[in-house]
């Protein structure tokens, strides 16, 4: 028989208990346990990267940890983000899921959690980054629905707000721009 | 009533009559806004099914068969209703009724029925307290098969009928089949000045949502099922529950919760939608059944694999004179969507070129593999594949640009296609035209230097489909408003929004109808208590279909605000406009009201505020059996140029840019409408080079699962260009059109004709795989003379 683990763990910025078979992972008990069911389940194989969440500021796959080994770490998952930047003196959600929500970047949305956790992870250690870096940093992000082209415009549309940076005009913008312009 | 004709494509404000196409100053519709869940998406609010937790609820999960074609002898459930924490187990027999989502090809149960079809057939389900004791249950069940000669084959199941598939069936293994002609081909064909005869292979995909199928029952006490499925058509799952479950369907209630993406594999009611129904009425606990990715690999209903041969002719400048197409079609082990497909393969090639005369034959065969059915682009982009590459061939022998062949043969506007569909609005050549430019066309191709180049298709699709798959004169779409003293108005739909922004669509349309902001809007949809029916997503219906809808509500709603204001003022209630949270008088600036003012003497006037509307589709088709199969109140055009590179070492292939030209009539929100257009290419680039879904020579799946079915990363996917082009349809809401399903089709042909165009190989047959393109590499340098060597062409 597996055995049952008590064990605290600390999400969100709360630390709270938790009594969980030995064998579940942390995305069993972020859902399952502490009701957090915005970490998603897509493949339970680590192949989609819909569970990501972020674990000492790093995105981690959920679904392949299991729930003891992040014990004594902070974890953050796509819950704690307007908290924390409500907790910071802002408004509203995040900044970045804002951006998620204005850039059409969220079509059915299931990915999104993990690919916003992904994101906030590479914009917190790369302030300003290219679609390479971008390309790079969501490549555990499976999305089936954008083609992944308005979620980078979503993120640099988040970098653009920050930096009061112009946005840069998005193809169907510059198609009607340039038609305007010949008007 | 039928809405169809009572709004046209303008602004419902200015200085016409409303919906006049010279009304064009829109406060709402045209520009980019959020979606009304996106927020609930972005911060993990939003319930996908999964998420559902209700008290005391069981899990439940499926036994497959690992056979691909079976007899069973006998089951013995027992031991595994004996194991402790386990509270019912179900075999066939439970559910014995037999459905199919046409509901001519009824030959699917929720449980296998003394046979198994298919490696992955559902044979039982267990509910048991948590999913380890399900799954433990589940070895404890005792299945005798009698093992049968399986078809893997497609060519084999057209001409051996035993042992069939399915039992009963006078036509043995074939699924259905199709032969019409319009025009005399052969003539037309002897006549042309060149003929193009060729093979094409389109493999098999699937849609790959990230969100697996997941379903949770309750039933009341009262006898009143409760279902919460991700799926994207409720209605039908209502009427399948109704017919399988056999109870009144009154007594049965479907809700679509969030869902996290479908792109068609979520049309069919499913196995697990019957068995936690089922389950949950024999144990009266709620009950949840979450399939694993591998169990959506098996439940399929993906792309049909298709043979097609098709033969094209055309004149010395380039005119098409005839095309004729014989296909053989791999449907797999169930029906499923397999008659509408069959037809689709032939019908919707006839656009966006003339053809003067058109002949196909389409057939459909059962084999034992997981069933195919509707995936985005449903039975038209493989022959459109087909078609674009051998259009291409012909602008090769004619020395003719593929942009101009293209251009040559367009249809126009406002025509009927050669088998007698009424083409409205068709903004086809613009597309081209878009292409052109953005890609640099003229510019750059031929001059890309060596292994890279560019290459062109075109394409049409339906916005909705005329007809039901049941046969009723209903309206395939209808609306509620509620109107609250706050100021707040309620969209009831029975729409289902998969994540192509459905609801935010109702929303817009409001909003500018009634002249208030999007967040004095909520939108209740796809709850069979509470919505009125609309036939659901697929088709490329919902913005067509349910847009006209909520014009037709938000109009009967306007009137009753109007004639309120006009009597409180005393004035013609064409002085009264409803604009901006406001409601004025455009002959006397002086007086204003707000929009809950307007509600409020407008709820004193008449009676509780609300309205219903309605669509429904004009009689539409050709005059011959299945000429309605492909009718459409509108169709949708598509044009792609894919610039892509070969690497002539590897044989790998590198797109680096795809634009896309889409007439998706009037685009009500241009971000959504490139949000489709980006994922559509996305979905068709990745059928071309990376995703196959086979089974082994076992009917095991090759590959069940994200890692082996490989679905591109961002690291993978190339930049998309979308570029709208608006045709204004004059039937759609505001002139709207689809924008979910065209946008893929070209894809596959474009880059095909690429590859063609950088190192002179034809790809016919998908996907295309370094060894593919190694091994064309070869048999071009074989076959080709040795001082043509070294040369690009």
């Amino acid at each position: 028989m597996r055995g049952m683990g008590e064990y605290q763990l600390e999400v969100n910025g709360d630390t709270q208990p938790v009594s969980a078979p030995d064998h579940w992972t942390l995305l069993e008990v972020l859902r399952y346990r502490l009701g957090l069911t915005g970490s998603k389940q897509g493949c339970d194989k680590g192949d989609c990267g819909a569970c990501t969440v972020l674990v000492d500021g790093k995105p981690v796959l959920a679904c392949l940890t299991l729930a003891r080994a992040s014990e004594g770490r902070a974890i953050t998952t796509i819950e704690g983000l307007m908290p924390a930047h409500l907790r910071a003196g802002g408004t509203g959600a995040d900044p970045l899921q804002q951006a998620f929500d204005r850039c059409g970047a969220l079509q059915c949305g299931f990915c999104q959690p993990g690919m916003i956790l992904s994101a906030r992870a590479l914009l917190d250690r790369c302030p300003q980054p290219s679609r390479e870096d971008m390309r790079d940093a969501l490549s555990g992000n499976l999305c089936r629905c954008t083609g992944y082209t308005q979620i980078f415009e979503a993120i640099e549309s988040a970098v653009a707000e920050k930096l009061q940076l112009q946005p840069k005009l998005r193809s169907w913008e510059a198609q009607r721009a340039a038609k305007e312009s010949t008007r | 009533m039928s809405a169809r004709d009572l709004h046209g494509p303008g602004a419902p404000w200015g200085p016409h009559e409303p919906g006049s196409k010279a009304n064009v100053d829109f406060k709402v519709v045209g520009r980019a806004h959020a979606k009304v869940d996106g927020l609930a998406k972005a911060t993990g609010a939003a319930v996908y099914a999964d998420d559902i937790v209700l008290p005391g609820m069981l899990h439940a999960k499926t036994l497959r068969s690992p056979h691909a074609h079976a007899k069973i002898r006998r089951i013995d459930v027992s031991k595994a209703r004996a194991l402790k924490g386990v509270h019912a187990v179900i075999t066939g027999d439970a559910m014995p009724m037999k459905y199919g989502v046409i509901p001519w090809t009824p030959d699917e149960n929720a449980l296998a029925v003394d046979k198994v079809r298919f490696i992955g057939d559902p044979v039982a389900a267990v509910a048991a307290i948590d999913e380890d004791t399900a799954n433990a249950a589940l070895k404890l069940i005792e299945v005798e098969y009698e093992l049968l000669h399986a078809f893997f084959d497609p060519h084999e199941s057209l001409v051996r009928a035993e042992p069939a598939i399915h039992e009963g069936r006078k036509e043995g293994n074939i699924s259905k089949s199709v032969q019409l002609e319009f025009g005399a081909v052969e003539t037309a064909l002897a006549g042309a000045d060149v003929v193009v005869e060729d093979d094409y292979f389109f493999h098999g995909s699937t849609h790959a949502p990230i969100e697996p199928h997941c379903a949770v029952a309750t039933y009341s006490p009262e006898g009143v099922l409760t279902l919460w499925s991700a799926t994207q058509i409720t209605h039908y799952v209502h009427r399948a529950l109704a017919r399988v479950l056999e109870l009144p369907a009154h007594r049965i209630r479907v809700i679509q919760p969030c869902l996290g993406g479908a792109f068609g594999g979520k049309s069919d009611p499913f196995s697990l939608e019957f068995c936690v129904a089922k389950l949950a009425m024999l144990t009266g606990r709620a009950v949840k059944m979450l399939w694993t990715r591998e169990e959506v690999f098996y439940a399929h209903r993906g792309r049909h694999p298709m043979y097609l041969h098709y033969r094209s002719g055309a004149t010395k400048d380039g005119k098409l004179t005839g095309v004729d197409a014989k296909i053989l079609i791999d449907g797999g082990s169930y029906s499923s969507f397999g008659l509408v497909t069959t037809y689709y393969s032939g019908q919707l090639l006839t656009g966006p070129y003339h053809f003067p005369t058109y002949r196909f034959d389409s057939t459909r065969v059962f084999t034992n593999k997981p069933p195919c059915g509707p995936k985005r682009g449903h039975g038209s982009v493989q022959p459109r594949f087909a078609f674009e590459v051998q259009l291409d061939q012909l602008a090769e022998k004619l020395a003719l640009d593929p942009i101009e062949i293209r251009r040559r043969n367009f249809q126009g506007d406002f025509t009927r296609t050669v088998n007698g569909q009424r083409v409205t609005s068709n903004g086809f050549l613009q597309c081209l035209d878009e292409v052109e430019r953005a890609s640099g066309w003229k510019a750059r191709r031929g001059k890309l230097g060596p292994g890279r180049g560019l290459g062109v298709a075109g394409s049409m699709y339906i916005s909705g489909t005329n007809y039901p798959v049941y046969p009723n004169d209903m309206p395939q779409a209808g609306v509620q408003l509620k109107v609250d003293r706050s100021g707040l108005v309620t969209v009831f739909t029975g729409g289902n929004d998969i994540g192509q922004g459905s609801n935010s669509m109702c929303a817009y349309i409001v909003a500018e109808e009634l002249g208030i902001p999007l967040e004095r809007i909520r939108v209740v949809a796809a709850d069979t208590d509470l919505c009125p029916v609309d036939l659901g997503a697929y088709s490329s219906r919902v913005t067509f279909m349910v847009g006209n809808a909520t014009i037709d509500a938000c109009r009967k709603l306007r009137e009753k605000l109007v004639a309120a204001v006009a009597e409180k003022w005393q004035c013609a209630p064409s002085r009264v406009r409803l604009i901006e949270g406001l409601v004025i008088d455009l002959d006397d600036t002086s007086r204003s009201l707000t929009s809950v003012e307007a509600f409020h003497l407008a709820e004193t006037k008449f009676d509780t505020l609300g309205s219903t509307g309605s669509y429904n589709t004009p009689k539409l088709g050709g005059d011959y059996r299945g000429g309605t199969i492909g009718a459409s109140p509108a169709y949708s055009f598509t044009a792609h140029v894919v610039d892509a590179s070969v690497d002539t070492e590897t044989g790998r292939i590198t797109v680096h840019d795809v634009w896309i030209a889409h007439d998706c009539g009037r685009a009500l929100n241009p971000m959504i409408v490139a949000g489709q257009m980006e994922g559509s290419a996305y979905m068709g680039l990745a059928e071309a080079l990376y995703e196959e879904h086979d089974v082994n020579r076992f009917g095991l799946h090759r590959g069940p699962s994200l890692l082996d079915y490989r679905l591109p990363t961002s690291l993978d996917t190339p930049e998309f260009r979308a570029l709208i082009v608006e045709s204004i349809d004059p039937e759609g809401p505001y002139g709207a059109k689809e924008a979910g399903e065209g946008p893929l089709h070209p894809c596959l042909p474009a880059l095909s004709n690429a590859i063609y165009d950088a190192v002179g190989i034809r790809l016919k047959h998908l996907p295309f795989t370094p060894a593919k393109v190694l091994a064309a590499l070869r048999a071009k340098q074989e076959s080709a003379p040795l001082a043509a060597q070294g040369g690009k062409r």
